[in-house]
């Protein structure tokens, strides 16, 4: 059900994003999805990649500071109205979202977003119990 | 009761007060007679101030002489303020020259002995015996700091590796190979050898390390804590300095409740830095000292610019020497920023207090439009990382909160890639003033 997903620290000066994206790619990892938070000062950088561990462990070797957190991908009509479909469903029952993204990808006619709870099993029990479907961690990142 | 074994000279370092009193006075004319006869520097300060050796009547005296400062040292470059001919000179060290000329100084093998019985003395107060390997990670050379250790680790005949300092791996390598079972070097120097051992994942319970004697730079008991769980060893910290000795002017016993001062060889004054006025006992100020059997390079009212306070109750180890605090930093580190007397080892110490906080930090002062900015860069690791910029802000928000409350001035946290603060191998330089540029 969750997808794992790193998270990097990235000062706010020129070349790092870059610096990220080109230690994956010689380590031959790929990016699925990706959301950057930013400050003046330092930005987090959010990745969905097909190799987490191989990405966790290149991107310590240069020295970047990384964490490694569960998320869930959701499956949502892709027509106005999808999403609020389920984020009224998250409100009805008090689910609080820390922050979302969407895949880039579709999934069949769907598109895909990425939610990161506080309580991650709580939500995935809500989303289920009211007909949503989330996507296997496997899936996505093959999608 | 005293634990004898825990005490290298039990008469000198048990005697009642008032025979250090009497010790001392009676040491200290014999200095003032010495300087008087052989060093024009003191011939001319005692002349200014109408000074003789004979006026001096009681300890208190003291404080009607004048101060010797780092200027002085540096106006009778090399050997001027030496008082004795270089033929009875064994020994020259001298300390680093940062900012102009370095200071020189002398010691005749009376000296060399009187620096190695100290050593030994705190070394044994840190709970060192002839059992263990004392692995000396200062660098051998000009500074005091290694050869002091080493000739007091001798003198209880500890095995010495004279490993010098620098090239970690290396260090490791002969930690887990040669056994060391204590550890000698800076306290930040300390914390890149646990660093290093994270990171290749060597458990230091699999090192024969059990104590750490750290010196030669300010640190707070934060950073104390932080060695101790870190490395698995009891932390001690010891104090000199070059202009005086080198180590061994104070050290911590195994309760670590301040360092003993070497009260039968020196005397240890606390004055305000500003007026140069003696403060009561008890308070915190500049730590001035006199040396008492120095035959080489005797010192008078020596400004070390070392902000400390010291403590005259008893201590449980059965030492009836005075204690100095850890210096809490120094008068030239002092910063004054909107008014406020910071110092470095204050923010180190909120930073460490912080759950997963490690002290690699700089300072980055700035005047903008007239006004004294605090900036503390922190480099972030995994433990004060969050995916969620909710937490991350937090974090930034509680640190500063903390700095204001303790440093009373307010400063702006800055989270920085790791290793992005230049590390020190030898001396942490923590300060980046831009008023001054």
């Amino acid at each position: 059900m969750k997808v794992e997903q790193i998270s990097v620290f990235i000062e706010n000066k020129s070349g790092r994003l870059a610096e990220v994206s080109g230690v994956l790619g010689d380590a031959n990892v790929n990016i699925r999805a990706l959301s950057l938070a930013d400050t003046s000062d330092f930005g987090i950088l959010r990745l969905i990649v097909d190799d987490s561990e191989k990405a966790l462990s290149v991107l310590r070797d240069k020295h970047f500071t990384v964490n490694k957190t569960e998320v869930i991908g959701v499956e949502v009509p892709d027509r106005p109205g999808g999403l609020s479909s389920i984020l009224k469903i998250l409100d009805n029952n008090q689910i609080n979202v820390e922050y979302m993204y969407a895949f880039v990808e579709r999934s069949g006619s769907n598109a895909v977003i990425i939610f990161r709870f506080d309580n991650v099993d709580q939500a995935i029990a809500v989303l289920l119990k009211n007909g949503v479907n989330i996507l296997d961690g496997k899936k996505i990142i093959s999608i | 009761m005293p634990d004898h074994h825990l005490i290298w000279n039990t008469e000198a370092e048990c005697l009642p007060r008032e025979q250090i009193e009497r010790l001392q006075l009676e040491r200290l004319l014999q200095t003032l007679q010495l300087v008087s006869n052989n060093v024009p520097c003191y011939q001319h300060k005692f002349k200014g101030c109408g000074f003789k050796p004979g006026d001096l009547k009681t300890l208190d005296d003291i404080q009607h002489l004048p101060f010797t400062s780092k200027e002085d040292l540096r106006l009778n470059y090399p050997y001027g303020m030496f008082a004795v001919p270089m033929r009875d000179v064994v020994r020259i060290h001298s300390s680093s020259g940062t900012t102009g000329k370095p200071t020189v100084v002398g010691y005749t093998k009376r000296d060399i002995s009187t620096w190695t019985e100290l050593v030994a003395r705190f070394m044994t107060a840190a709970g060192v015996t002839r059992e263990d390997i004392v692995h000396i990670a200062f660098g051998y050379g000009l500074f005091t700091g290694a050869f002091g250790l080493h000739y007091g680790s001798e003198a209880i005949g500890a095995s010495v590796i004279p490993i010098s300092g620098g090239n970690t791996d290396k260090q490791i390598m002969i930690m887990q190979d040669y056994r060391s079972s204590a550890l000698v070097c800076t306290p930040s120097y300390g914390l890149t050898i646990a660093d290093r051992l994270e990171k290749k994942g060597i458990d230091p319970a699999s090192l024969a390390l059990r104590v750490g004697l750290f010196g030669a730079e300010p640190w707070s008991e934060q950073m104390r804590c932080e060695l101790e769980t870190r490395l698995g060893i009891i932390a001690t910290d010891n104090y000199g300095l070059s202009e005086i000795m080198g180590p061994g002017v104070a050290g911590d016993c195994r309760l670590k409740r301040g360092m003993h001062l070497a009260e039968d060889h020196f005397i240890f004054e606390i004055i305000d830095p500003d007026t140069g006025q003696v403060l009561p006992k008890g308070s915190k100020g500049e730590l001035v000292i006199t040396s008492l059997t120095k035959q080489a390079f005797p010192m008078i009212r020596y400004r070390t610019r070392d902000i400390t306070r010291i403590h005259y109750d008893h201590c449980d180890c059965g030492r009836t020497l005075a204690r100095m605090e850890k210096t809490c930093g120094r008068t030239d580190d002092m910063l004054i920023i909107k008014g406020v007397n910071v110092f470095p080892t204050q923010i180190e110490e909120v930073l460490l207090q912080i759950e997963g906080c490690q002290p690699h930090y700089q300072l980055i002062v700035d005047r903008v439009n007239n006004s004294d900015q605090l900036e503390v860069q922190v480099e972030v690791n995994e433990h004060i990382f969050f995916d969620e910029m909710k937490r991350q802000r937090q974090f930034v928000t509680e640190a500063e909160k903390r700095l204001a409350t303790v440093l009373g001035v307010s400063a702006k946290v800055k989270l920085v890639e790791p290793s992005s603060i230049v590390r020190h191998e030898g001396k942490a330089s923590r300060v980046i003033d831009k008023r001054k540029q």
